[in-house]
């Protein structure tokens, strides 16, 4: 909302600086954006008097002028032709910055004549295209004062931001309002006589609407005998300065009326209406030709108005290219109408038309003032195109909007913080146009017909305490009820930041990308779900809520690549979304590599990344939550986006999967236009139990085994199908109370080995607990070891 | 070394009155002086020690020979003999020491490496400035009694907007710009990706009684994109609801809030009214900054700038999630996490956050170990 200060002044008696107006603004809660204060920029440049303009002796169009500054004459070349002796110039000196041409004036020789400053142009002080000649000030203008105030560009533009709930600040009569109610002056009366009607309307008005909501009141006038020019000066200052286009003084009269009194108005040019109007709700497929020169079919349900040719104006949002008014417009029906806010908002967002009435209708208007802004419209169009008026028309009639609410006396205390004498919260609420009456305890309060956003004793709470300033409320530290403050992250919560920083320990990177993509490359991830569809996507390639982080990851590898880093370590800890039920969201931890684990180096073996280097991230991970990873195992049952043969999930039990881990499926890859290898892991953080609080935080008694353990190898040949864990798992559980560990350390295939066999060399150390073991001890635990994993698994010792 | 070798100056063994024999264990010692200096290896020097004091070697037949010796003969040569044995033992361990340091300095200068080869890599991961972000304000409200609360990203309408004073139509909805999923049963939207974390207050509220003291970070979505909007982006939402807190207690949170997070304590602000349909009445929060030379620094200057929205919340609200406004009142404030984040890092642009670039995450991320903490700072 722009408006000068010249606008407000019609409504506010003021003497305050701009920086007291524009900090109050703020203050009041209408947010300045800005003010561009022309008279402070334009200040240095002043009238000065020509005593004498001779021609200059080396050059034929330029002018040698004495000028008089007043504060002294000055020798000034120049070159326009209106430059004379005794004419009232403006005289810009060395030193100042020209502001139509931003270039800095410097003292200096024109063709061997010195010239200190110059005389201006309005193109060159920025206010208009004129730059046939320098200005030319009146005769009475006095020498030495700024020229910009003698012509009217001293005006400063106040832009403020208005929240949705303060309709009335549309206007610049709301503003004025709120700030005489800060003290910044005296809100002028709004004088509305009542223009007789001299004759009955030939256009009538006929309401066909099933529900009054859709305009409770339509007042119409019909004017003859006008003469539609150009506005006058005043009025198209007015309007420039706030950036419209003046157009013809009946359209410029409403967009006066719209930005002062907030008070949106439409005129048709009688003349070409057919017939009375009648305003009735669009059941589907009318066209509506607008003045925006744009067509609207209508998709039923929006207010029209009609003649008897069809849609003359969508109630609200704009009026029709057939009947708007131009200079030859002589007859003219103006419409004053109260339309309903919602219909108003669901058809300009349906037909998508953005127009200021549009803006001030669907955050309401003061159904007060419909008479009355009717009234001042119809005054000001008699005054600026003479002819003569009807009588008014009204259909319908104000709505009730009178309520009131109690508002405590002290409760701008105990919600506000502040403490205000009762009187002086009357005293701020009547300026504001609230009417009180005093009751048991504090006032009945009953807010002003344009105060529809005024709902109860918080926002009379509001009222007061915006007046008074939120920097009169003190700061106060929040009580705490314990020294120390409880804990802030519960389990899960704390779950997830270790898990961030856990991974981060590891070294990998991480990310958070967008928890929406593509569904053609979400289907290769397990995203089927039709549910999880956007209705509204912001772009294609956004159109589907992830179901797995793997593809937003694996696509940022891919541009990390294509820009030159092809070794990729990212993590992302975020949602997946399984349905669109508060349980398909689930949290995972996924990891993605690409391109080297070890790279080229002098020290060491380059290798890319494989499986293993998915399952040590998940496994580390899992580890540094606090379980222990001897209890997982690992199920070849990752879901098909990854490599059947290297990959696996890792569970807890038969039920609970904990996420999956290996390389990509090709058939993923290439959904994802990904030319590399990627390994993945995937967590599911819910799934992990809670560490047990069994115990407290004490640790079981160390106990260290004061006799040395004893490794021994064994080489067991099994089929190739047969899982190194199961070798493992059987060599443990051949001796629970000796074995302490068992571990792979080589697997080999070739000679010595049949076909489709492996030999699988596991290190299994034991630890004595009582006593030193003898030689026949180790013989007999080694024959324990060889019986259970031949048991499990078939195996051979190898010869 | 001392007490391990002879610390006797002077000749190794005293003058005898029989100077003819003495003579020649002198002429014995400098020859064997000699070989001993002239073992160029231990192999050598262990020659010369089994040809000097092994069972055949010339001090050990020497020795032999005392016994054909008169007792006071035997008892000078005898004494002459042992000065000369430990004599010739200390030289040879001298030089066995010796030869030892030199094959010891001769394998080192072996093993010698360029020690400016650069090392094994060890990777460097990072913490997003959004995660570092969100660990930094929880730590500020967990120590103000804030517990942190949460809820799903894909909202009912209901919670996203009726309960929180956001009636269908009402022209806050616009501002929104909201993501919907597919209907289902025809309809063409159904549920809605939160525009906001105020979601989270409706479900706390329904779900626990007052006191309450929560902050929710997490997801939002809104249907933007340009230099400064995201499609998906973060917030923080905090709420109090309890019968005494009033809006010198926001002012007294925020400002505490402020003034940690950015790490300036004289940090100046102002609180301004605005609008939030929840709040009522309700306040944006500008902190004091400048924006000269096009650099944007806080805590120095005359400008403001906007920093976070809150207000007191709105007894409508209260009552729609089944609090009696009567009783109890409260405070809400809520903030965006990309926008703090930028504000204190310096990080010019919302939508580099989303691209996984390493060379973004890189510079702009944080160490695993830079965990926030008021006792020893938020960060480094």
């Amino acid at each position: 909302m722009k408006f000068t200060l010249s606008w407000l002044k019609t409504h506010l008696d003021t003497n305050a600086s701009l920086d007291e107006i524009a900090k109050a603004l703020t203050n009041v809660g209408l947010e300045l954006e800005g003010i561009a204060d022309r008279a402070k920029a334009l200040a240095p440049f002043k009238v000065a008097y020509v005593v004498e303009a001779k021609p200059h002796p080396d050059a034929d169009r330029l002018r040698v002028c004495q000028v008089d500054t007043g504060s002294g004459i000055v020798q000034v070349v120049c070159g326009a032709p209106n430059a004379r002796t005794g004419m009232k110039g403006v005289f810009a000196p060395a030193g100042t910055v020209v502001p139509g041409t931003g270039l800095l004036l410097k003292a200096g020789q024109i063709r061997g004549q010195a010239s200190n400053g110059m005389l201006v142009s309005m193109r060159e002080m920025g206010l208009g295209e004129d730059h046939d000649g320098i200005i030319d000030m009146p005769a009475d203008a006095p020498v030495g004062v700024p020229f910009a105030g003698l012509l009217g560009f001293d005006d400063p533009v106040f832009e403020i931001a208005i929240t949705p709930n303060r309709a009335d600040c549309l206007g610049v009569r709301g503003i004025a309002r709120d700030l005489a109610a800060a003290g910044l002056g005296n809100l002028k009366p709004l004088a509305v006589a009542k223009v007789p009607g001299g004759y009955k309307s030939p256009v009538g008005v006929r309401f066909e609407l099933p529900e009054a909501g859709h305009c409770p009141l339509f007042v119409g006038r019909h004017f003859r005998g006008l003469k539609n020019g150009p506005s006058p000066k005043w009025l198209a200052d007015r309007l420039l300065s706030i950036g419209l286009r003046p157009i013809s003084a009946l359209v410029d009269i409403t967009n006066f009326f719209t930005f002062d009194t907030n008070r949106p108005l439409h005129v048709f040019d009688a003349g070409k209406l057919k017939g009375g109007l009648v305003l009735k709700p669009a059941t589907g497929g009318e066209v509506f030709a607008a003045l925006n020169n744009k067509s609207y079919t209508m998709a039923g349900g929006e207010t029209m108005i009609c003649d008897d040719s069809g849609i003359v104006s969508m109630g609200g949002l704009m009026g029709g290219s057939t009947t708007g008014c131009d200079e030859k417009t002589t007859e003219m029906f103006l419409e004053v109408a109260l339309f309903d806010p919602i219909r108003v908002a669901m058809t300009g967002r349906h037909h998508q038309v953005l127009s200021d009435a549009r803006y001030r209708f669907e955050r309401g208007l003061d159904p007060a003032a419909v008479i009355d802004g009717m009234e001042a419209a119809t005054k000001m169009v008699l005054e600026l195109c003479g002819g003569e008026a009807s009588e008014p028309v009204v259909t319908g009639a104000v709505p009730q909007w009178k309520r009131s609410y109690t508002l405590r006396a002290d409760r701008c205390a105990t919600l506000g913080g502040l403490d205000v004498p009762a009187a002086e919260q009357a005293k701020v609420l009547s300026s504001l146009g609230f009417t009180l009456a005093e009751k048991s305890g504090g006032f009945e309060v009953e807010p002003p017909s344009w105060r529809a956003d005024v709902h109860g004793e918080a926002d009379l709470v509001e009222e007061v305490l915006r007046i008074k300033g939120y920097d009169a409320i003190p700061a106060v530290k929040m009580p705490r009820d314990t020294a120390m403050p409880p804990l802030a992250l519960s389990p899960g919560q704390r779950r997830v930041r270790d898990a961030k920083r856990a991974l981060a320990g590891l070294g990998l990177v991480e990310a958070v990308t967008f928890s929406f993509m593509q569904a053609s490359q979400a289907k290769h991830f397990g995203g089927t779900n039709p549910k999880l569809a956007l209705a509204n996507p912001i772009s294609a390639d956004l159109d589907y809520m992830r179901p797995s982080t793997i593809p937003n990851l694996a696509n940022a590898a891919r541009r990390n690549a294509d820009r030159g880093w092809p070794d990729n370590a990212l993590f992302e800890v975020g949602p997946v979304f399984h349905d669109p039920g508060e349980t398909g969201q689930r949290i995972a931890a996924t990891c993605v590599r690409t391109g080297a684990a070890v790279g080229r180096h002098w020290g060491a073996a380059a290798r890319n990344v494989d499986a293993f280097d998915a399952k040590a991230d998940a496994l580390a991970l899992l580890q540094q939550l606090g379980l222990s990873v001897e209890n997982l195992a690992v199920a070849r049952e990752a879901p098909g986006w990854f490599h059947p043969g290297r990959s696996g999930a890792l569970k807890l039990g038969p039920k609970t999967v904990l996420g999956y881990f290996g390389e990509l499926h090709p058939e993923a890859l290439k959904a994802l236009d990904i030319e590399f290898p990627v390994v993945a892991c995937e967590l599911f953080l819910d799934a992990i139990p809670a560490p047990k609080a069994k115990g407290g935080r004490q640790r079981p008694s160390l106990k260290l085994a004061t006799l040395q353990p004893v490794e021994r190898d064994f080489a067991f040949v099994v089929d190739e199908a047969v899982a190194a864990d199961a070798i493992l798992r059987a060599a443990r559980s051949a001796d629970k109370a000796l074995i302490a560990g068992a571990s792979v350390f080589d697997v080999y295939r070739g000679k010595g080995v049949p076909d489709g066999k492996k030999s699988v060399a596991v290190a299994i150390r034991l630890q004595p607990v009582d006593r030193t073991l003898t030689d026949e001890d180790l013989e007999a635990v080694a024959t324990k070891i060889v019986a259970a994993v031949a048991k499990a698994t078939g195996a051979s010792l190898r010869a | 070394m001392e007490g391990v070798w002879p610390n006797r100056p002077g000749p190794l063994f005293r003058r005898t009155t029989v100077t003819g024999r003495m003579d020649d264990l002198r002429q014995i010692e400098t020859e064997l002086a000699a070989k001993i200096d002239a073992a160029a290896n231990l192999e050598a020097l262990d020659a010369v020690r089994v040809e000097t004091l092994g069972k055949k070697g010339r001090v050990t037949e020497l020795m032999k020979t005392l016994g054909t010796l008169s007792p006071d003969e035997r008892k000078a040569r005898g004494a002459a003999l042992n000065v000369l044995k430990d004599a010739i033992a200390a030289k040879l361990d001298a030089r066995k020491a010796a030869l030892e340091r030199s094959a010891l300095d001769a394998r080192l200068s072996a093993e010698t490496v360029d020690v400016t080869l650069p090392v094994r890599p060890v990777p460097e991961g990072r913490i997003h400035p959004i995660s570092q972000t969100i660990d930094e304000l929880v730590t500020i409200f967990g120590e103000m009694g804030f517990a942190v609360a949460e809820g799903p990203d894909i909202e009912s309408d209901d919670y996203n907007f009726t309960r929180l004073n956001i009636p269908p139509e009402h022209p806050a909805r616009q501002s929104h710009d909201t993501f919907y999923l597919v209907g289902e049963n025809g309809q063409q939207y159904g549920n809605v990706l939160r525009t906001h974390t105020s979601p989270v207050q409706v479900r706390t509220m329904l779900a626990q009684k007052p006191p309450i003291r929560i902050v929710a970070p997490g997801r939002t979505y809104r249907s933007d994109s340009d230099a400064t909007h995201s499609p998906n982006f973060h917030q923080i939402e905090g709420l109090v609801v309890d019968t005494t807190s009033n809006m010198s207690h926001l002012k007294g949170c925020l400002v505490e809030f402020v003034r940690a997070y950015f790490e300036i304590p004289d940090l100046r602000y102002r609180f301004r009214p605005s609008y939030f349909p929840f709040t009522e009445p309700s306040a944006e929060m500008d902190i004091a900054c400048t924006r000269g030379g096009g650099e944007l620094k806080l805590g120095v200057g005359d400008d403001w700038l906007e920093i976070l929205g809150c207000g007191m919340v709105n007894p409508k609200v209260l009552a729609m999630c089944g609090i009696d406004p009567e009783t109890y009142q409260g405070f809400a404030f809520g903030m965006g996490i990309e926008r703090v984040a930028m504000l204190k890092y310096g990080i010019p642009d919302l939508r580099t956050f989303y691209e996984a670039d390493l060379r973004w995450l890189k510079h702009y991320g944080f160490l695993g170990i830079d965990v926030p903490t008021l006792t020893g700072g938020l960060a480094r």
